[in-house]
Formats: structure tokens, C-alpha cells, sequence
């Protein structure tokens, strides 16, 4: 008894004569409205030796702009009642706000007056602060987490240098003490002006009203020019090879990330993949989990996931922590297996129906917050000009065959397309992971 | 060009938390119903009275794990079975113990309620505990302790609630229990746990989301209404007993890349009177991102990536916490800093306009924080653990808005004690225990992590 009717979000888009483009999704239900600003660069478009210049240049926004004090968008926004936060992703940097309906003038203002004016804000002792900070944002997820230099490591060994994924998000402290003022000054005329951007307002407002606004704001707001495109982005369909790197590290449990060469975000075998991943790694039914956790019991934990790039090439990746009693070279090999096993044997139709009702539940939740919602507009219009893509998002699900899912297998999980990042504990850790925490209580 | 002046806030709409109804089934269980439509999405929400705060000595975590027991099989299905019925409906059946109560949970698309419900309820009644499902878990529950013994944040944390409550108090350990403790659990003990705490009239069952308010009522009773049970004894949440005065402990971890700080005392309970008095203090102090602590450690020395305050409520005195991660070198006058903004908190009443800052964050904030049926649910979840007024939500913002400067100057003295911080520090022991020393903050210590 399938319910086949599928959610609609509304949706309207315009593009200011600056090339800003705009989308608008109204929701009454509540007096809140999210607005959603993504800049269409990352870390993929920092230059050599600016390792981590992306993330840090997202938190000299929060430093004030023409007509805003330095730590004033955090208090006006929180003044106003609302919650609001920036992220740095390899391929887009994102900003952004709730507030209650009546104070949205207000965000939209704020974010238009560091789009258009921030340089005149931007001082030495600021940048100074903001890079004692991000140093110490490195140390705290990076440097001193158990695996907390996973990603760093993963992106190193899938993407060849010098393809644009290949180096540190956070970047290396060395790169982040070298950044300017200069480095400030050009990243923002290059990156951020509005045809490189995408504003969405998702929530209670009205229509003609918040146009208004968004003319009014940003439309005086130049638009940009000679903007540095990215070097070559494409790769070949798979590694060709087996990658592998086995690092010695301070963690208490071994601990494996397979990574897969995918097709791009949004592509129609990304979906495919999707379903893949979540075959192997999501939730305690998939493969992974029942069969190394729950059977097996070699492993504490299992999941999968994409990265979900949009350009170049995507990674579908496999986590699994081992138990202390596996070894890290049984838990490779066992990861393995099952890999080989879903690669030769193929998934079963009642896989793929459990992953695609998960995939669903979590996208149509996730639409249940404003602030997601206006979040994936931008990102479909980011990418891919085209923010109604949202409303196919559950269609397009829907529609992965078992048979794509086993031609998908075939082609990507083979060993000739398989990365293994593989963390060991330290030679002198061994003893205390074999006795179960001796001194506890 | 109207840009630089900022725009004014438009007239503000009005909102309501949503509309609930209680009731009492014949067998005591209680059940709340939120209709909210706004999407296809209904959360299921179980509240049980078998909190950690149940656990006896030596077998900590008893809670948790017969929590997660729940989905593990019950008389008619093995766990796998549990697993690909939720799972094969979307959803997945959340269970896990807090200090004052037990969680049992899903959220699935409305056309699934039917199914769901009554496989919810299955868990719920009539779990078997399977023995090796036991161990199973026991193990994964060891193999977590050691993942937390080696990260330096949960570490921290855990080491300070050691710190700060004695040996024997169920607050000195983890909620999930220690290797030892957990180890000692057997599958008697959480039959027994299960038997004498989930019955019928500690029970209350919320459903929020886009429902019928009848239409759900009758699915919890079809599903529930035959669970029988002798109503539980009554727990003590009588005011554990708390270390005094000042002193600090060094966790020691040679070649940390930084200091987690942990430095606070007891705090008071949720029933406390002072509630919306500490709530706001707090928020200034160190609860915001432009709190006096967070402005200070990260915006003006950039010490840090970020430091908060907070009071964990429980219905006994849990710990008021200023958290924080450093770099090692700084780590005394981080906490110097500290101390300052806490002593200024405390003599002096805070400007009407910095106390706008918090009460208008709260005020504005109150529908951002319910937009999701799992949030509305939890929120209703709080009325029953705390036994808060019925109106609570309804009278949250007036309540907020009634706090005043001398409010908060009055709960910063009661309530954050400096005579009687205790401080947790993990760190690397060459770089950071000479500074702190010289701190004269009480007599310094030294542990190693396999203690915590």
C-alpha cells in the first residue's frame, strides 16, 4: 500500500541583472524564514602554498563589513532571535540564517553588506585573531581527534596532485600563517560577487516583499569579473589501481575508510551510487553492519557515505571500526570480502527497497527545517542552475534498478577502484587494547 | 543608496508551541498527541522512568544497555527481524538511556504509522533478551570505552564528572558505565531491570506529527493498552553529595595538540525556582556565541575555536560546565580569563541592553527550535521527565522576558560558586602543569587517562 504521491516543495527563481540568482520557497506553517547564501567556491580554488585560505577567508566574514562591526552579524542575528552559522566545503562555501519572519530585512541587509562591502572591515589584527582560531579549530578536529586527520589523508590519496581535491580543507598551519591581507582582498574580488553566488529564502515571508528586498540590497552590487577557473577537474572513470595507505596513529581501535571512485553528485549513476552505499553502510540493516557487527562481531561500527562532489569525480566511501580483538589486517580483509561479495554476487531487491525507504524518510524529515530546505535549493541551483531539481530528488531514488545497482558494483567496487586508508594503533598502544581499560573504576 | 541603514524588524507574527492533549489509559500508561501538519512525517516517542539514575553500584550502564536490548529481540522476532521491519518501513528504532529516563524512538512517514506502531510497541513490551545479543552489546560497549578513552573531549568530560562527584555517586560515571562495571552486567540483571522499571504507569507514549488526535489515540491503545505491570518504586533523586574547594587535575597525554578544559561545580536541579534566572545568566556568561567567556578566550585572544558554559539539567543537581579546548601554552590564562569574566558576572548587574541580547535570543529563537516533529516530541518528553506545568511552553517567553540585571547578578552569586571550581585539564603534562601550578587554583593532580 505504497503512498506514491511525493513531496512538492513551491518554489520561485529570478536572477538579478548582476547575476545574483534567488530562489524562493514559501512555507506559512511557522513565523521563521531562512535565508541561504552559497558562494561557488571552496577549497578547490585556493592557489598553491594557501592551503585552508577558503575556510579561513569564511570566518574573516563574521569579522564585520562596512556597515557592521567586527562580531556584529553574530549579535545582530542573535538579537534578532535567530541562529546562523558559515561552513567551507572542498567546492562551495556556505553562510546562513534563521530568524523569526519579521526580522528578515534584517539578514538579507547583513549579508548583502558583506557581499558588497566587506574590504573596508578587514584589518591585520583581525586576520591575526581569526588564524589563532582556525589554528585552533585544526588542533581541536584535526590534531588532537583519534583519526582526525582522516580526511585530509583520504582526499591526498584519491585525488592526484595537483587536481583541486587533492589538498587539506583546514589547511596546513604553515599556509595558514602566510595568508594576507593581500590573499583577503584578492580571494574576495575574484569569488565572492553575486553571479558567483546563489541566495535562497525558504519559509514565511511575502513574495513581493522580499523581491523588494533583494533588489534593493543586493542589486547595486557589482558583479565580478576574470574570476580564475578551477584547473582540470576530470579524472578518469576509476583509480586503475589499488590505493593504499596504512598510517600508524594515537587511537585505540583499527580503523578502515575504503574509498571509490563515483560518478558526480547529481549525475544519474550518483543516485546509483547512493543506493550502493547505503546497501553497505547505512543503518544497522545494511550489509556491513549486519554482517561485521551483528554476525561476525569483527567490527564496532559500520557505515558508508558519498562525499558528494559535483564536479570532477564523486568518492563513495566505507567506514569501519574494528573490534580491539581484530587485527587491522583481518578487518581489511574481511571489508574486503564483503565488498567482493556485494561486487560478484550482486544485492537483492529487498536491499534496495530498504535503502531507497531510508534514503527517502531522511530527505523528506530533513524538509521538515527551513534552514535545509533553502540549504539544498542552493545547492541545486549552485550546481546545476536548477533549484526545482529538489522536488525530483524522491523520483529519481525511486527509479535505481536492482540491476543498476549490480552493474554499478561490477564497475566501481573492483580493486582497481579501491583506496584503503587504514588506521593502526601505535606499537605501544597493543597493550592496553588487548587488557579491556584494566583500571577502570 | 539605502544601504547603510540597517532595516527595523516588521511586526512580528505570532506563534504558538503546537496544540497537545494528555491521556490516561486504563492500565496508567499516559499518552500525548501533537497533531502538527506540515509534512507527512510522524515521530513516535516512548518516555520510560528508567533513567541511569536506577543503575546500582558496580554494574553502571545497566540502563543504557537494557535500553538498547529493547530492539534486539523480542518473543516473537529475533533482532534481525526487529531491524528489517523498521527498516523496511524508512525508519529505525532509536533506544537509549539519559540520567532521568529512558528514550525509545522513531519518526517514519505518516502511510506507515499502522505498521510502525505496533512493531514499536512489541519492543517496548515484550523484549527476550537474548543472551547473545547481551554479550554482543556488552562488547561493543567496550569497544566504545576505549574509543572514549583515547579522545580527548570525551575524556575530559568524563573525567571531570569523576572529579567532581565522589566514588559511589552515579554521577562520578559515565551514564554508559566503565569497562568494569559494564563487564559486570549479566542478562539476569537486565531481565530484572526491564521487569521492575518498564511497566505501564512509568510509561507515556508521544506522538507528534501529521495525525488525528483520535485516530493516534486508538493505535498507542490497540498497541499498548494490554501492557500490564506493578507501578515501579519511586527513585531517590535526593542531591548527591559533591567534592568542595577549590582543585585542578591533569590528565596526562603527552604530545596533546591541545588542552581540553573543563573547570565548573554541582549545580542545582531543573525543578530549582532560579530556572529562568541561570538559564539567562548563563547564556550570557558563556552559554552564546557572543557571551562574555566566548568573546573573550576566542574573539579577543584567539585562544581557542570556541568556549561555552552550560548547567546540565537533571532532576538532581547536575554539573555547571565551562568547556573549552586550547592551545596547551595558553592554558592558564585561559583559565585567569575565565575566572575574570566569572567575577565579573558576579559583581556587577549587567547592562539592560547585553541582557536584551540573551532574553531576545531566547524569545526569538523559541519557534526555530520546534520546526521538526522529533524536536516538538523531545520537548513534550521534557514535560513528562521534569514534571513541568502543563503551560510551560505556552508561558516560556513571558517567563524569559520577566528576568531582570539584578535577576542574574543574584543567580551568578548563588549559583556559580569560583570558591568552589574544580578544574579538569587533558593535556600534555610539559607544557601545561607548571602554569597551572602557579594558578592558585587549589593543589594540582595528576592521572593517567586509564583511570577516567
Amino acid at each position: 500500500m505504497q503512498e506514491t504521491t511525493i513531496m512538492q516543495i513551491p518554489i520561485e527563481t529570478l536572477r538579478l541583472n548582476n547575476g545574483l540568482l534567488v530562489t524562493l520557497s514559501e512555507d506559512r506553517t511557522a513565523p521563521i524564514v531562512a535565508v541561504n547564501l552559497w558562494y561557488h567556491v571552496g577549497s578547490a580554488n585556493e592557489k598553491e602554498g594557501r592551503t585552508g585560505f577558503a575556510h579561513l577567508f569564511e570566518h574573516m566574514l563574521f569579522q564585520g563589513s562596512e556597515h557592521v562591526g567586527s562580531n556584529e552579524h553574530f549579535e545582530l542575528i542573535q538579537r534578532a532571535g535567530g541562529t546562523l552559522n558559515g561552513s567551507t566545503w572542498l567546492e562551495r562555501t556556505n553562510y546562513y540564517e534563521t530568524v523569526p519572519s519579521n526580522q528578515l530585512a534584517l539578514a538579507l541587509w547583513l549579508e548583502a553588506d558583506r557581499m558588497g562591502y566587506l574590504l573596508p572591515a578587514m584589518t591585520q589584527d583581525k586576520l591575526d585573531n581569526q588564524r589563532d582560531v582556525v589554528k585552533n579549530e585544526r588542533r581541536w578536529s584535526v590534531d588532537n581527534q583519534p583519526y582526525g586527520t582522516w580526511m585530509e589523508r583520504l582526499s591526498a590519496l584519491t585525488f592526484p596532485e595537483p587536481h583541486p581535491f587533492h589538498h587539506s580543507l583546514i589547511g596546513s598551519m604553515e599556509d595558514l600563517s602566510a595568508a594576507s591581507l593581500d590573499d583577503i582582498k584578492h580571494f574576495f574580488s575574484s569569488f565572492y560577487t553575486p553571479d558567483n553566488a546563489v541566495l535562497s529564502i525558504a519559509g514565511d515571508f511575502d513574495p513581493a516583499e522580499v523581491k523588494q528586498f533583494v533588489e534593493q540590497y543586493f542589486g547595486v552590487i557589482p558583479r565580478g569579473k576574470n574570476r580564475p577557473s578551477l584547473l582540470g577537474m576530470d579524472l578518469p572513470e576509476t583509480f586503475g589501481e589499488s590505493l593504499r595507505l596504512v598510517v600508524e596513529d594515537d587511537v585505540a581501535l583499527p580503523r578502515l575508510y575504503v574509498a571509490f571512485r563515483s560518478p558526480v553528485f547529481g549525475s544519474d549513476s550518483y543516485y546509483v551510487a547512493s543506493v550502493v552505499g547505503a546497501i553497505l553502510g547505512m543503518r544497522r540493516g545494511s550489509r556491513l553492519h549486519r554482517s561485521l557487527v551483528r554476525e561476525r562481531q569483527i567490527a564496532a561500527d559500520a557505515t558508508a557515505f558519498t562525499f558528494d562532489l559535483a564536479k570532477g569525480s564523486d568518492l563513495l566511501v566505507v567506514d569501519v571500526v574494528g573490534r580491539p580483538e581484530t587485527t587491522p589486517e583481518k578487518l581489511e580483509r574481511e571489508v574486503n570480502r564483503e565488498i567482493d561479495l556485494l561486487m560478484t554476487n550482486g544485492a537483492t531487491q529487498e536491499e534496495v527497497d530498504r535503502a531507497i525507504a531510508l534514503i527517502e524518510t531522511d530527505m523528506i524529515t530533513a524538509m521538515q527545517s527551513a534552514s535545509e530546505r533553502a540549504d539544498r535549493l542552493s545547492m541545486f541551483a549552485t550546481f546545476f542552475g536548477d533549484p526545482k531539481l529538489i522536488n525530483q530528488q524522491s523520483d529519481k531514488y525511486r527509479s535505481v534498478t536492482l540491476t543498476q545497482v549490480d552493474n554499478f558494483a561490477r564497475a566501481k567496487l573492483g580493486v582497481n577502484n579501491r583506496a584503503s586508508l587504514l588506521f593502526v594503533p601505535k606499537a605501544e598502544k597493543a597493550g592496553e587494547v588487548e587488557s579491556v581499560e584494566p583500571a577502570a573504576a | 543608496m539605502t544601504v547603510a541603514s540597517r532595516p527595523l524588524p516588521a511586526q512580528a507574527r505570532e506563534y504558538r508551541f503546537p496544540r497537545f492533549s494528555r491521556h490516561t489509559l486504563e492500565n496508567g500508561l499516559r499518552v500525548i498527541v501533537a497533531p502538527v501538519r506540515k509534512l507527512p512525517v510522524v515521530t513516535v516517542l516512548a518516555v520510560v522512568d528508567a533513567g541511569a539514575n536506577r543503575d546500582k553500584n558496580g554494574i553502571e550502564g545497566l540502563a543504557q544497555l537494557t535500553a538498547e536490548m529493547l530492539r534486539e529481540g523480542t518473543e516473537k522476532h529475533n533482532g534481525i527481524e526487529i531491524l528489517e521491519g523498521f527498516e523496511r518501513l524508512g525508519s529505525s528504532i532509536e533506544a537509549g538511556a539519559d540520567w532521568d529516563s529512558t528514550i525509545v524512538s522513531m519518526t517514519l512517514l505518516r502511510h506507515h504509522l499502522t505498521t510502525g506502531l505496533p512493531l514499536f510497541a512489541e519492543v517496548l513490551r515484550t523484549p527476550s533478551f537474548p543472551s547473545h545479543e547481551v554479550d554482543r552489546l556488552k562488547a561493543e560497549r567496550l569497544a566504545e570505552r576505549l574509543q572514549i578513552l583515547s579522545e580527548p573531549r570525551g575524556l575530559a568530560d568524563e573525567a571531570f564528572s569523576k572529579f567532581l562527584y565522589p566514588p559511589g555517586s552515579r554521577y562520578a560515571e559515565p551514564i554508559g558505565g566503565t569497562g568494569k562495571s559494564i563487564s559486570a552486567i549479566t542478562r539476569e540483571n537486565v531481565i530484572e531491570f526491564f521487569g521492575r522499571f518498564y511497566v505501564p504507569m512509568s510509561a507515556t507514549v508521544i506522538i507528534v506529527g501529521d495525525v488525528d488526535g483520535s485516530e493516534a489515540l486508538d493505535l498507542v491503545r490497540d498497541a499498548l493498552g494490554q501492557w500490564h505491570g506493578a507501578p515501579a518504586p519511586s527513585v531517590d533523586s535526593t542531591a548527591a553529595e559533591t567534592q568542595t574547594g577549590r582543585a585542578l587535575e591533569i590528565v596526562d597525554k603527552s604530545d596533546a595538540a591541545q588542552a581540553e578544559l573543563r573547570l565548573g561545580h554541582a549545580g542545582i536541579p531543573r525543578s530549582h525556582p532560579d530556572y529562568f534566572k541561570v538559564v539567562i545568566m548563563n547564556a550570557l556568561l558563556g552559554g552564546l556565541f557572543s557571551s562574555r567567556i566566548n568573546l573573550n578566550l576566542r574573539e579577543r585572544h584567539g585562544y581557542t575555536y570556541g568556549a561555552s558554559s552550560y548547567f546540565d539539567w537533571r532532576r538532581a543537581p547536575g554539573p555547571f560546565v565551562i568547556s573549552t579546548a586550547v592551545q596547551s601554552e595558553v592554558s592558564a590564562e585561559a583559565i585567569r580569563e575565565t575566572l575574570i569574566e566569572i567575577d565579573r558576572m558576579r559583581s556587577k548587574e549587567v547592562p539592560a541592553d547585553e541582557l536584551s541580547l540573551a532574553t531576545n535570543y531566547l524569545e526569538g529563537v523559541f519557534p526555530i527550535r520546534y520546526e521538526t516533529t522529533s524536536a516538538i516530541a523531545s520537548a513534550l518528553a521534557n514535560i513528562v521527565i521534569f514534571n513541568l506545568r502543563e503551560d510551560f511552553y505556552d508561558t516560556y517567553r513571558d517567563n524569559i522576558r520577566a528576568v531582570t540585571p539584578k535577576d542574574v547578578l543574584v543567580a551568578a552569586q548563588l549559583h556559580v560558586q569560583p570558591e568552589k571550581l574544580l578544574g579538569v585539564v587533558v593535556g600534555d603534562p610539559a607544557i601545561v602543569s607548571k602554569p597551572l601550578e602557579s594558578l592558585g587554583l587549589g593543589p594540582v593532580s595528576h592521572r593517567s587517562p586509564a583511570d577516567a
